[in-house]
């Protein structure tokens, strides 16, 4: 193993421990620079080639009142010399900035774990903010059930940058950095790529860059020096498939994903699209690449950012639209239009909670219905879902293959737990990557009358391209002959063409791979999952067949149609159990699908799924008793006492 | 083989093989006549042509059209116009679409298709009612109009589309009549001219739904009296014996009559170069019966256009930093390598 850098950590004098994985969160105010910090904290552990896989998690507003319990901002990851597929369930180190922060994520820091707390921002008014009547790290408790340290962090960033002339605002806005640096050397991390981030963000501002690395330092050797810290831990390498890697974030890997489909069908990429959390990063990130040819229009609605879309893939283009739940239900009636039309169309979906404007920053998968049944009339079209930010780059290109080869919009369902969480991706060679090819029928000279709507073998019709000779031709919503596409209200032709449709929906299935499933070929109980439940589904599975239990994985791309041996595998187990982070949704269509006694595991709590929630519903279904307790029980008698403490105190 | 050029195309060849299914006596068959006479003088040959409309009688237009056409939905004719020229800047489009589609469910992407100024045609057919749905009041109904859903009368104050597109700064803007045929097809003809959004107003009669609505405008007996021509650089004259002009009196038109000591040059003159849309906006608010409602082109001025500045900038880009490399851009950045 080998890396592009030296990233090697710098020497402590401290004792050691390896252990095999860890995961950590950073938590303080929205204004704290806690997102920041745990992009710092993941690139560098990725770059030092563990496995990575991150959760942030932050509120709705931009910056809400300062310290309170909705002001926190929050941002894990999961670093480990194995492989692993989530963001990790119980913290094993937490790092609070306030009150408010230790308040709203001690309860899934575990029992023992290390909880690191600047004390400088737990005063009298702090507390209270964060409704403790008392300070809450006096509490005996706290320091009983966890490894607590409690350090000044914003008096010795002012001491280790009082020279440096700025002012004591400024000098407060480092402390992330102090409190990056420790967890640094908690966990034997290198500081030299977040010495090269600085220097590159801040250019122009080497002061900036000074302060900043002047507190990373700082907190470094705090952990070095200070007593309170006994050892620290060593997290090796784990071993991935040999290539380089780099960290990417689930929007932006789709955002490549999308261009990569471009390329490889010889087409311009277009994105209509309106602001909307947790998709803007899509536009975001596409607007940056007009030398690759890609359009962006930022639309003055919903609307219209799929109109436009569907005015491009008219033209010729590749067209995309990007939205979350909210803005899809207002696209409803022009996704209806583009299959009706039979027009090739990437319609992106980020979910989030819902309904209405519901959780925007927090993520959940229960827009399945909406997908698959959200438009008005008989109105199939193809769903696809990405299952963690790497994926997003297959996904898109598989999206744009189907999109392409059935002429149909194609719904692309991911939510904000992948497009904002991150992994390392295994850079591909982009000319290595399969072709997708596209024909549009050539001009007609002898004067013979162009079909639109005459289709082939898979039911698909000819992408004729405006300004082609002879193919001049009218679409629209209203129904239409097939063949001919001349508008026609006959009662059979209608009955002909919403089967036509839904069959050539269906006719997906033969061009999309066998459904392949984890573990053994028939038993006890499989978990079939969708989305981005796919790592906490995985590693339970994973867990429970380690424990000898007769259980298997099976993760659908596809949502519609579903692989043409869904059924089969379906039927060869006793029991089917489906989590999703809804009420039931894909439970709702397998069951009425197959009529198949599914049972759900269901969840809306704005947070993906811990693994032992998954790995308590597989024993439950199997008849077993839960082998583990989620963190958040395991420490709800050191809360309720420390609640206690608090009142008693106050 | 042959080295005669291919005959020019005539009216009939713009014209599709299906039928007209407009309610006879409807002001639209003289608004497509005038297209399809107007469409060979443009030379642009016909698959280089795209006609896009919403929903409602005047969107059916497509159909009737040999060019490419695409018949969509309510009101977003604009937004799929948008990105159609964003990506083939090549074609011409033509929006078409009607007071309800425009102005009412449509409302938002007229205004932000205006403001963009993308290459695109706009033509409102504004027969001030509701027709396809068969009968409710519009957003230019007048105040006080029975329909349908208005058995008491409409109470909302009505929209006056030019108003609305120049108050967007719309870079051409024109009215005509679908009986005034010479007209209407000259106005169609310096629209497709121009580089820019151009908006174009037609007053159109719906005779099953809201039959008479531009009688003052096309009555023989009064249209005189009721309609002034814009001709650009010349003073606002009218009456059938052209003896009435429009006059400013501070910032407000005033009808006065030539002779008794006023002429020709102290009328106001209309210039549609004007840079500013204060002159043609005044234009605008002259409403039957207070004025001469004008017709003909009230703006034509140059602007940057959405599609254009969109192409530019994809052009700029690549010139600079050459056409993207995919592998090169995901190589980039912080990388590590597993051996």
């Amino acid at each position: 193993m080998s890396t592009t850098i030296a990233p090697e950590a710098p020497a402590t004098h401290k004792e050691v421990q390896h252990i095999p994985s860890a995961t950590v969160r950073f938590a303080g105010d929205s204004g704290d620079g806690m997102q920041l910090t745990g992009e710092q904290f993941t690139r560098t552990s990725a770059l030092l080639g563990n496995d990575v896989s991150t959760f942030p998690d932050f509120p709705a507003e931009i910056r809400a009142p300062r310290g309170t319990l909705a002001g926190v901002s929050g941002f894990q990851v999961h670093f480990s010399s194995t492989d692993i597929y989530t963001p990790g369930d119980a913290l094993d180190a937490l790092v609070v900035m306030n009150p408010a922060a230790l308040k709203t994520n001690l309860t899934d820091l575990r029992k023992g774990g290390v909880l690191i707390a600047n004390i400088d921002n737990f005063e009298k008014k702090d507390n209270e903010m964060a409704g403790y009547e008392a300070n809450p790290l006096d509490s005996e408790v706290l320091e009983h059930t966890y490894q607590l340290f409690k350090v000044p962090m914003t008096k010795i960033v002012r001491e280790a940058l009082k020279d440096t002339g700025m002012g004591v605002k400024e000098i407060d806005r480092c402390k992330n950095f102090f409190a990056l640096g420790l967890v640094y050397w908690l966990y034997g991390r290198d500081m030299e790529p977040t010495a090269r981030f600085l220097q590159e963000k801040f250019a122009t501002k080497p002061e900036i860059v000074d302060a900043n690395m002047k507190a990373l330092k700082a907190g470094w050797n705090y952990g070095e020096t200070t007593d309170a810290f006994a050892s620290s831990y060593q997290i090796d390498k784990a071993k991935l498939p040999p290539g380089k890697y780099k960290n990417i974030m689930g929007n932006v890997a789709l955002a490549y994903g999308l261009m990569t489909a471009a390329k490889l069908s010889g087409k311009e990429l277009f994105l209509g699209s309106y602001p909307i959390t947790p998709a803007s990063d899509i536009l975001h990130e596409l607007s940056k690449f007009k030398n690759y040819g890609v359009r962006t229009f930022q639309a003055e609605d919903e609307i219209a950012a799929i109109c436009s879309a569907i005015g491009a893939a008219y033209g010729g283009h590749m067209a995309i639209t990007t939205s979350s739940g909210p803005g899809i239900a207002l696209k409803g009636e022009a996704i209806g239009l583009a299959l009706m039309l039979e027009l090739p169309l990437l319609v992106i979906n980020i979910q989030r909670g819902g309904p209405s404007t519901g959780l925007p920053t927090k993520t959940e998968q229960a827009d399945l219905f909406q997908a698959i049944c959200g438009r008005n009339g008989e109105s199939p079209v193809p769903v696809i879902a990405c299952r963690s930010p790497a994926d997003c780059f297959d996904v898109a290109q598989e999206a744009w293959r189907i999109a392409s080869r059935f002429m149909t919009p194609v719904m692309l369902l991911s939510d904000g737990y992948i497009a904002n969480g991150s992994e390392p991706w295994l850079i591909p060679d982009v000319n290595k990557l399969p072709k997708i090819e596209i024909k549009h029928p050539g001009p007609i000279e002898n004067g013979d009358k162009f079909l639109p709507y005459k289709r082939d073998e898979l039911l698909a019709r000819p992408w004729a391209l405006p300004g082609t000779k002879g193919l001049m031709h009218r679409i629209g919503g209203l129904e239409k002959q097939d063949i001919t596409g001349n508008v026609n209200y006959e009662p059979a032709n209608h009955q002909h063409m919403v089967n036509t449709r839904a069959k050539k929906v269906e006719n997906v299935a033969l061009e999309i791979p066998l459904q392949e499933v984890e573990g053994p070929a028939s038993g006890e109980l499989l978990v079939l999952s969708w989305g981005g439940t796919f790592g906490a589904c995985k590693t339970a599975v994973g867990a429970c067949l380690n424990q000898g239990l007769s259980v298997a994985h099976c993760h659908l791309r596809w949502l519609n149609p579903y692989p043409r041996n869904l059924e089969k595998i379906l039927r060869s187990y006793k029991k089917v159990l489906i989590p999703e982070l809804n009420m039931g949704q894909l439970r709702t269509f397998i069951r009425a699908k197959y009529l198949i006694d599914a049972q759900g595991l269901n969840k809306v709590q704005g947070k993906p799924f811990a693994v032992q929630e998954v790995v308590n519903a597989i024993r439950q279904q199997l008849g077993l008793g839960s082998n583990g307790q989620p963190a958040r029980e395991g420490t709800g008698a050191a809360l309720a006492a420390l609640a206690a403490a608090g009142e008693s105190a106050g | 083989m042959s080295t005669t050029a291919p005959a020019p195309l005539t009216a009939a060849d713009f014209g599709s093989d299906q039928d007209v299914r407009w309610c006879p006596g409807c002001g639209d068959y003289s608004i497509l006549a005038q297209m399809k006479k107007v469409m060979p003088q443009l030379g642009i040959s016909r698959e280089n042509i795209v006609f896009v409309s919403g929903s409602g009688c005047s969107s059916r237009f497509p159909y009737y059209m040999n060019t490419y056409g695409m018949h969509s939905i309510h009101g977003r004719a604009p937004a799929i116009a948008t990105g159609l020229k964003s990506v083939r800047p090549d074609l011409q489009v033509w929006v078409i679409t009607g007071d309800g589609d425009g102005l009412s469910i449509g409302g938002n992407h007229f205004l932000h298709c205006i403001r963009r100024n993308v290459d695109l045609r706009v033509i409102m057919f504004n027969n001030r009612i509701y027709g396809l749905t068969k009968g409710q009041y519009s957003p230019t109904s007048p105040l006080g109009k029975v329909t349908k859903s208005t058995p008491f009368g409409a109470i909302d104050n009505p929209l006056n589309p030019l108003s609305v597109a120049i108050g967007c700064e719309a870079t051409f803007v024109a009215r005509s009549i679908d009986v005034n045929i010479k007209h209407l097809g000259e106005v169609l003809k310096r629209a497709a001219e121009h580089k820019g959004t151009a908006f174009v107003e037609i007053y159109q009669n719906c005779n099953i739904f809201n039959d008479g609505a531009w009688d003052y405008a096309t009555d023989k007996a009064t249209k005189a009296d009721t309609v002034i021509e814009l001709e650009n650089g010349k003073p606002l004259i009218f009456g059938k014996n052209k003896d009435k002009g429009i006059r400013l009196n501070g910032t407000e038109p005033e009808i006065v009559e030539l002779g008794k000591g006023i002429t020709a040059d102290d009328l106001l003159f209309h210039n549609e170069k004007s840079p500013e849309p204060t002159l043609a906006y005044l234009l605008s608010r002259m409403r039957h019966p207070e004025f001469p409602e004008p017709i003909g082109v009230f703006r034509d001025v140059d602007a940057p256009k959405y599609d254009v500045e969109l192409n530019r900038q994809i052009e700029s880009a690549r010139a600079k930093k050459g056409e993207g490399d995919l592998n090169a851009l995901f190589n980039s950045g912080e990388t590590w390598t597993v051996a």
